[in-house]
């Protein structure tokens, strides 16, 4: 039996409407599932339901405006959409009808008050949650962000129970949300792997990648790393190929994360956790081979932005392609969000960018964009989550590494791996 | 020994009622990329049932899978009439319950999902077919 406050049950109830009537039965039964006997308040939400892909998408939307639906009650921001609301010469290989619907869905929920970002990586914007905030995440790589980097707490809500959430403002406390659901619960060493690698770019990918197809649902704690000091894109990274690979939303790493300080604090002193797993160097390199079949030849496109480029990786991609250009016949696409690619703009970086051949998308992914469907043959990406989604979306195969080999082989229009 | 009384649902997480073959699925099937809702078929690579069309089936699936689209995908596929007809979980899914709570809403399609209990679960995949009616689980037939 759910515990429900007085408005609770005042909407679940139709006092407030039947369209917060729905919403409150949503959230109310994700809580049965989910094993809550409680709802909690959040304080923020960053939706997925806007992200069209076939028609219940634009009735769920339609039927929000409908019956006056107003997300008024906490900040509620807007993942990525399958297409750009911006990028309209990008469209062109894309089928209209879709892109219509696509846009009628993303501008939809900005009219009925969502923060329209459009980003899948909604923690390089400011004046998001903090640490020990309850939120609604949806976004796989974004849920992992906020419930380990930030210290935010969220579970991973699917579309429409994330516009629940957020127009009712409530939430199940279960799982993530709990003390006890945060709590490692599986211990990964990575010393021995170090011996042999060092910790770069492509690391964090490899990292994410490992602890998704190891950890299945549980918390994974990761020892061997203290006193590393990786960046928020290299969290990023691993938080992606993570959330991409396995189910990771959430993971320590002692000495380094929110809440993991020690390995005492990174797991629940009762349940301690059997054993240690020793994630060695042919654990990462295997993981590298799968995820970059080709190694060599010719390429037809650069895919950068996944999940989106931050300021500091325009910078990088910038100082790099200065008084450079791209090989003929290879597209450089970077997807990024409105607000970190005005950021771009202002510095500089955007206009290098395209000086160098470079095309910058707002708003969406080149993984699921029809602007891109177009690609094939072989696709070279710094993206562990785009090396391992986009050969089962789009017609291509995959080379992976770091930026600096992604920014050379653009140059040469072949595969170039120096790093 | 089989359960020919009628089994009452471990939790309702979308009522209705249903009627269907059984379709027991050896391995869970994510219905946002690993599934066709126009057609209703399995297209995970690997799946050992992959090429199989869950349309108007009383599936039983032993937990959900896949990522923040998987109440979309239910949810259309339900509206095309390509989905199944009831889902049977032993592990609670919020996101199947959310795609099937939406369809009824908006469209007035139902397609009740519930959990059963282990041993419940056990017998229901054993039978051929499955009818949902007034909140109990009737077993049409033993397979």
């Amino acid at each position: 039996m759910i515990e429900l406050s007085p408005e609770d049950q005042r909407r679940a109830d139709g006092r407030d409407g039947a369209l917060l009537q729905f919403m409150q039965r949503l959230v109310n039964q994700a809580a049965l599932a989910f094993g809550a006997d409680r709802l909690i308040d959040v304080s923020f939400a960053h939706i997925d339901a806007c992200h069209f892909n076939g028609q219940a998408h634009r009735d769920f939307a339609r039927w929000l405006v409908n019956e006056g639906a107003r997300f008024d009650r906490v900040p509620t921001w807007t993942n990525t959409l399958p297409v750009s609301l911006l990028n309209n010469h990008s469209r062109a290989k894309a089928d209209p009808d879709f892109v219509a619907r696509a846009c009628e869905v993303g501008e939809i929920y900005a009219q009925l008050g969502c923060e329209p970002v459009y980003t899948c990586a909604p923690y390089q914007l400011p004046n998001g949650p903090q640490r020990g905030d309850h939120i609604v995440g949806s976004e796989s790589n974004a849920v992992a962000f906020y419930n380990a980097v930030v210290g935010a707490k969220t579970l991973k809500y699917g579309d429409f129970l994330d516009v629940a959430c957020a127009l009712t403002g409530r939430a199940p406390f279960a799982g993530l949300h709990t003390e006890q659901g945060r709590a490692g619960s599986l211990i990964f060493d990575v010393s021995k792997a170090l011996q042999h690698r060092p910790i770069d770019e492509t690391f964090y990918h490899l990292l994410g990648a490992l602890l998704g197809r190891r950890a299945g649902s549980q918390v994974p704690v990761v020892l061997g790393m203290e006193g590393v000091r990786p960046s928020p894109d290299n969290l990023k990274a691993l938080c992606a190929a993570g959330a991409a690979t396995g189910g990771l939303a959430h993971f320590h790493i002692v000495g380094v994360t929110q809440d993991a300080a020690t390995l005492e604090q990174a797991i629940n002193p009762n349940q301690q956790p059997a054993e240690v797993i020793d994630l060695g160097e042919e654990d990462f390199a295997e993981t590298f081979a799968a995820l970059s079949p080709i190694r060599s030849g010719p390429i037809s496109m650069v895919a950068l932005g996944t999940p989106h480029f931050s300021p500091a990786e325009f910078a990088q991609l910038a100082d790099q392609l200065r008084d450079r250009q791209i090989a003929p016949n290879t597209e450089v696409l970077v997807s990024t969000s409105r607000f970190v690619g005005e950021i771009a703009r202002e510095a500089g970086h955007l206009e290098v960018l395209a000086r160098a051949g470079v095309e910058v998308l707002f708003d969406t992914c080149t993984y699921f964009s029809p602007a891109v469907t177009a690609a094939s043959g072989t696709v070279m990406t710094n993206s562990a989550k785009w090396a391992f989604y986009a050969p089962g979306m789009l017609p291509v195969s995959v080379a992976f590494g770091s930026l600096e080999d992604c920014v050379e082989s653009a140059v040469r229009g072949e595969v170039t791996c120096r790093t | 020994m089989p359960h020919l009384s009628p089994i009452t649902p471990h939790l309702i997480l979308c009522p209705g009622e249903a009627q269907g073959q059984v379709l027991a699925l050896s391995e869970p099937v994510s219905f946002w990329g690993g599934f066709d809702p126009n057609t209703g078929a399995i297209l995970e690579n690997g799946h050992p049932q992959q090429g199989l069309r869950l349309k108007g089936k009383f599936v039983l699936m032993e937990r959900g899978k896949g990522s923040s689209g998987t109440p979309a995908g239910v949810t259309e596929s339900i509206r095309i009439g390509s989905g199944p007809a009831g889902m049977i979980l032993l592990e609670p899914d919020a996101n199947i319950a959310t795609g099937a709570l939406v369809a009824r809403q908006l469209y007035g399609l139902s397609c009740p999902v519930l959990v059963l209990t282990a041993a419940h679960f056990a017998a229901a995949s054993r039978a051929t077919t499955l009818i949902f009616r007034e909140d109990r689980l009737f077993v049409g037939e033993e397979g």
